[in-house]
């Protein structure tokens, strides 16, 4: 293929991956010396929530809090090489991730790194959520009297593009749409119009395949015998290689464990899709029927037929709310009547509950006969009738309103060890705080992102 | 009758592979055969109506199916299947991320010769 390639490449996949897995990608890039970008999509649906709440305790916090980690061993170069970083690592607190960023620049002798911003995925002001109607069967979702935490836009790939054409050589957001991260760059290097879908989609198809990282390159996929990888130990990120016609190509970081082929790709392509001919995107809608693949050599492959339909009329926003609590325990039983001794646990506890009143929604499970798979009523291990394992785990998990009744169900956990049957042992509990989340259509002119760009001298100080 | 054609009722894992992706009370299952000529018989033996017998105990409500012909693939979405959710869910996984391996344990009837390379049936009666 002779056209001029643009290569995306991602280093991470969700807040809690891999740290040292940008790095590989960034050297693969490097060595290729075509234009580039890396990006960074660490932001669950309830992430923005929880730092929401970070920065309620803290107001220089609220981001990403690996960033300093992820950026510090390829900040310099990326900078160096002209690659540009994108990340919505900002959380709900951009701006602090921008000085974060601003800071590790200066003391690498970075002091003119341009580090764009941006902002006005935060709603809460700006939107009457009452008066909107819940998204598809979010309206069963009850918030009624619950605090509001965060309320946030899934922005598209405009602003991310307006920062880049200040000259921003990083670019933070908070909630972007995840394939937009992706899209920008190749908007912004090759000159895409807002409407043309059919490069969109080839885009937005790219980020969809990059945004969960390893995921397209092994991970969650490996199964021993079956799906072999090599080096699972250090799956490689993904990169794509996009030419302006929108042709599309998926590879992965050199040097690296993992795989990229058929396989990989049909598993990542329909992660998380529903309708795979209406797949929405806040940039452009993808029509993925009339894919094919071509495996081009080891870890290379071709996406075909990508389908670019127009980009929907709404934009979506989550809101989420306070949502109660959860108290967690766990303990131990093994060797022989284990199984008897189990389900003694679980109507010791259940009976605990119901006599001290606390009012928790509560539910067990026998980790070892089923427990995941299960359903609150305890369905399958309830029904378990063979054979003996060597050991058990009892988890309650017990949710309600109420801190301390969540937590008083977890501590019956604890008071196994001395009241529970014979051989009891390995008690863990906890309780933390839940985030209730409802998402809503509102019109896209309803949302008014911007975008702004400063030097890391300017932000540092 | 040959070996390779002689008809084996295996667990699906043996034939295709499987991922879960989540989205509010909902999830997708994608179903993948390692054999592109299984596609066509995964597709009149993994029926909506056996998919959504897997996941009644949780209360599922409907399940739906999209043919990808040109990929060789199905994608299964499953409603209501999430507990309310990972928001509201008291599962050790409230993604839902395990329920590709529940699918992948439905039993088949295909020819031996659509088996996985890495599967353990292919060199035995089963």
């Amino acid at each position: 293929m002779s056209a001029p390639l643009f290569l995306v490449g991602n280093g991470a996949g969700f807040s809690g991956d891999r740290i040292d897995a940008p790095i590989p990608v960034v050297r693969t890039l490097v060595r290729r010396g075509l234009p580039a970008a890396l990006f960074f999509e660490v932001l669950g649906e309830r992430t923005v929530a929880l730092a929401q709440l970070e920065r309620r305790r803290d107001p220089d916090a609220g981001f990403e809090p690996m960033l300093e980690r992820l950026i510090e061993p390829i900040l310099k170069p990326c900078a160096e090489n002209l690659i540009k970083i994108i990340g919505n690592f900002g959380g709900a607190n951009p701006a602090a991730a921008a000085r974060c960023i601003a800071r590790i620049a200066v003391r690498q002798g970075l002091p003119d790194l341009k580090i764009g911003v941006v902002e006005g995925d935060d709603v809460r002001s700006a939107l009457d959520l009452a008066a909107l109607q819940p998204f598809e069967a979010d309206a069963t979702i009850d918030v009624e009297g619950r605090a509001l935490v965060a309320a946030n836009a899934y922005l598209d790939a405009q602003p991310i593009v307006d920062a880049l054409r200040q000259g921003a050589d990083v670019v933070v957001t908070g909630r972007t749409g995840d394939p937009s991260l992706a899209l920008a760059p190749l908007i912004h290097h090759f000159g895409w119009s807002a409407e043309d879908w059919q490069r969109l989609a080839a885009g937005a198809t790219a980020g969809h395949l990059l945004e969960c990282g390893s995921q397209i390159c092994g991970g969650v996929f490996f199964d021993p015998g079956y799906k072999d990888i090599p080096d699972p130990a250090d799956i490689g990120f993904p990169i794509a290689e996009v030419d302006e016609e929108g042709g599309l190509v998926l590879t992965k970081a050199e040097d690296t464990g993992g795989l990229v082929d058929l396989r990989t790709v049909k598993e990542q392509l329909l992660y998380e899709v529903h309708d795979p001919a209406c797949y929405v995107t806040p940039d452009v809608t993808i029509d993925m029927t009339g894919i094919s693949l071509e495996q081009e050599g080891p870890d290379r492959v071709r996406i075909n037929g990508v389908r670019g339909l127009k980009r929907p009329e709404q934009i979506k926003v989550t809101a989420c709310f306070e949502g109660g609590w959860l108290g967690e325990g766990e303990v131990s039983v093994a060797g022989p009547n284990c199984v008897a001794r189990a389900r003694a646990i679980a109507d010791v506890l259940k009976e605990r509950i119901r006599r001290r009143g606390l009012e928790v929604r509560s539910r067990v499970d026998i980790i070892g006969l089923a427990s995941v798979h299960d359903s609150d009523d305890g369905a399958l291990w309830r029904a378990h009738d063979g054979p003996e394992p060597r050991d058990l785990r009892i988890r309650l998990a017990a949710a309600g309103d109420s801190r301390d009744d969540a937590d008083q169900a977890a501590r019956e956990v604890l008071a196994l060890l001395c009241c529970g049957p014979a051989g009891t042992g390995g008690a863990r509990w906890r309780t933390t705080q839940r985030i209730s989340t409802r998402s809503y259509l509102v019109p896209r002119a309803s949302i008014r992102p911007s975008a702004t760009c400063h030097t890391s001298g300017e932000l540092a100080q | 009758m040959s070996r390779e054609n002689e008809l084996v009722e295996v667990p699906l894992h043996e034939v295709a592979h499987a991922r879960t992706g989540d989205k509010g009370n909902r999830i997708n299952i994608s179903l993948i055969p390692y054999k592109g000529e299984a596609y066509g018989l995964l597709g009149e033996q993994v029926t909506t109506e056996r998919v959504h017998a897997l996941f009644r105990h949780r209360g599922a409500t409907a399940v739906r199916r999209y043919d990808l012909p040109l990929l060789e693939a199905y994608n299964f979405v499953v409603d209501d299947v999430l507990e309310g959710g990972v928001n509201t869910s008291l599962n050790l996984d409230g993604h839902g991320k395990t329920h590709s391996f529940r699918l992948l344990a439905m039993t088949v009837t295909v020819p031996r010769r659509l088996l996985a390379d890495g599967s353990p049936w292919r060199g035995t009666d089963a």
